[in-house]
């Protein structure tokens, strides 16, 4: 058995992809749930604003604060507001949000529906003609996937808004000359693969948190244990899809 | 198997609502349930007892579709349950409540929307103003018709309870599956669980399986009882000639 550990992740991994394969099967053909795929877009989305907005801000003005000196150090300081949006809008604002939903909304996931299963709630909407994959799992993985991508546009916006504040705390930078030099630095090919990839990253985190919930075992530790999981899993998952998603646009020629 | 002969006193009718012949189920080596047979008549409350990890919540669940027998047949009224499809399924459903051990009772919703649950999935022709009477009948069922707007964590674990048999009985099954239904509650509240039981069989002539190791209900609860040990349907018959029997294995139960 010594393999053992390897062979578990394995085993997951098929039972997620059979899981995510569940979804596309079932997602797409009567009945749908629309309105509780709206309740859990006012969730996923609205509720988890204020947290990616604050991490947002912060994350732009200090990012701002910290690359100043280097390039004052070089004579560069004009050359702050094109860098960290370049920077802010390719990866850390999506990867940062993505990081940020997968604690709050895929832990959510996990433990909701972990402690749904072992309260027997799930087969009770069975028996009550309702098919749980559909109602509870493809609302949910529809939501995080359309609703990070939305969070994400908000979180580039703001933590430029940072990123604006952080550049005039020691110097003065006019509100007219940052942002027309952050719109004269970002071009379609920053935006379009830094945005294609949150939906991945959101339906990464949707499928995780349901396939934990739905898998949980043993009471309720078994739930703290999937609420737990899903965060490791899915944050591991979101830095996996960054990293193909970064190669792929690089062999397209869109860096 | 012994049967006992005076069956015929404790049941209300000849008609046979479900019938499970055979049935087997393992969980990997563990072989839960092995050619177990029995038949429930309308009209009568059949308590099935065991040991705790016996099989007594696996057979319900077998007949009620959540988990797929690997060998034997269930007939509900008349259905074969391993042939039908999902839609068929739910349309048996209807027919068949199932209280769940630990009431099931959907968290995040209210007492009226846990309620309404099944009547919207299951009958969406019915409209709003006949929902509302719908719900209410059944809250008045179980006496419960003040906690219609509160939330499940606001009441007490008998209320819980009574409020799951309230959902069961929404959609008016002709066959309810009750799964340890007095397990967690003092023995106050556990008998009048069972009383109201007894109350839900006389007022809608249901037939029932009780699943249960509370002696208490199944005396007042049951018109018969089948005992489930080594997986299979060792002793049949009302409780006071069951107590009677010399069988150590079933004396044990009494």
């Amino acid at each position: 058995m010594r393999f053992k550990g390897l062979r578990n992740i394995l085993f997951e991994t098929g039972d997620i992809s059979r899981f995510a394969g569940r979804f596309f099967a079932e997602a797409f053909v009567p009945r749908y749930e629309f309105r509780e795929f709206l309740r859990q877009s006012y969730y996923i989305g609205y509720k988890s604003l204020p947290l990616v907005a604050l991490t947002a801000f912060i994350i732009g003005l200090v990012i701002t604060i910290q690359s100043r000196p280097t390039l004052v150090e070089f004579g560069a300081e004009a050359w702050l507001p094109q860098m960290i949006s370049v920077s802010l809008i390719r990866e850390i604002a999506p990867v940062i949000t993505a990081l940020i939903c997968a604690g709050k909304i895929g832990s959510g996931i996990g433990a909701e529906l972990g402690s749904m299963k072992v309260t027997e709630q799930i087969d009770a909407m069975d028996v009550s003609g309702t098919n749980p994959y559909k109602f509870l799992v493809v609302t949910r993985v529809l939501a995080t996937t359309l609703m990070i991508p939305v969070l994400v546009v908000f979180a580039d916006a703001i933590s430029l808004y940072g990123g604006y504040l952080g550049a005039n705390i020691r110097g003065v930078v006019s509100w007219d000359l940052f942002w027309n030099q952050v719109f004269e630095s970002v071009t379609f090919n920053d935006l379009l693969p830094s945005l294609l990839k949150t939906f991945f990253f959101g339906f990464a985190i949707g499928i995780v948190g349901c396939y934990k919930g739905f898998s949980t075992q043993k009471g309720t530790e078994g739930v703290g244990r999937s609420a737990n999981s899903a965060v490791v899993v899915s944050s591991i998952l979101v830095f996996i899809i960054d990293l193909i998603a970064v190669q792929i646009a690089d062999l397209m020629g869109l860096t | 198997m012994m049967e006992n002969k005076n069956i015929a006193k404790a049941i209300q009718s000849d008609e046979i609502v479900m019938s499970i012949k055979g049935l087997c189920k393992s969980f990997g080596s563990n072989h839960v349930l092995r050619d177990f047979s029995l038949n429930l008549f309308r009209g009568e409350n059949i308590a099935v007892i065991g040991k705790s990890g016996s099989g007594k919540s696996v057979l319900i669940k077998c007949v009620i579709g959540l988990l797929k027998a690997d060998k034997g047949s269930i007939t509900v009224l008349g259905e074969d349950v391993g042939n039908l499809n999902r839609r068929q399924l739910d349309e048996m459903r209807v027919k068949v409540g199932f209280l769940f051990q630990s009431n099931a009772l959907y968290d995040s919703m209210t007492i009226r929307e846990n309620l309404e649950f099944p009547l919207r999935r299951h009958r969406r022709k019915d409209k709003p103003e006949n929902v509302d009477d719908l719900v209410m009948e059944a809250l008045s069922n179980v006496g419960l018709e003040e906690t219609v707007d509160m939330m499940p964590s606001e009441l007490s674990g008998g209320m819980r309870k009574r409020i799951a048999l309230a959902r069961t009985l929404i959609l008016k099954p002709e066959i309810i599956l009750y799964d340890e239904p007095t397990t967690g509650l003092d023995p106050i509240t556990g008998r009048e669980i069972s009383q109201l039981m007894v109350e839900i069989q006389k007022k809608y002539n249901t037939s029932s399986i009780i699943i249960s190791h509370d002696m208490n209900c199944v005396k007042i609860a049951s018109n018969r009882i089948a005992m489930l040990i080594d997986g299979t349907n060792y002793a049949t018959g009302p409780f006071d000639e069951l107590k009677e029997f010399n069988d150590p294995k079933v004396r044990s139960f009494f």
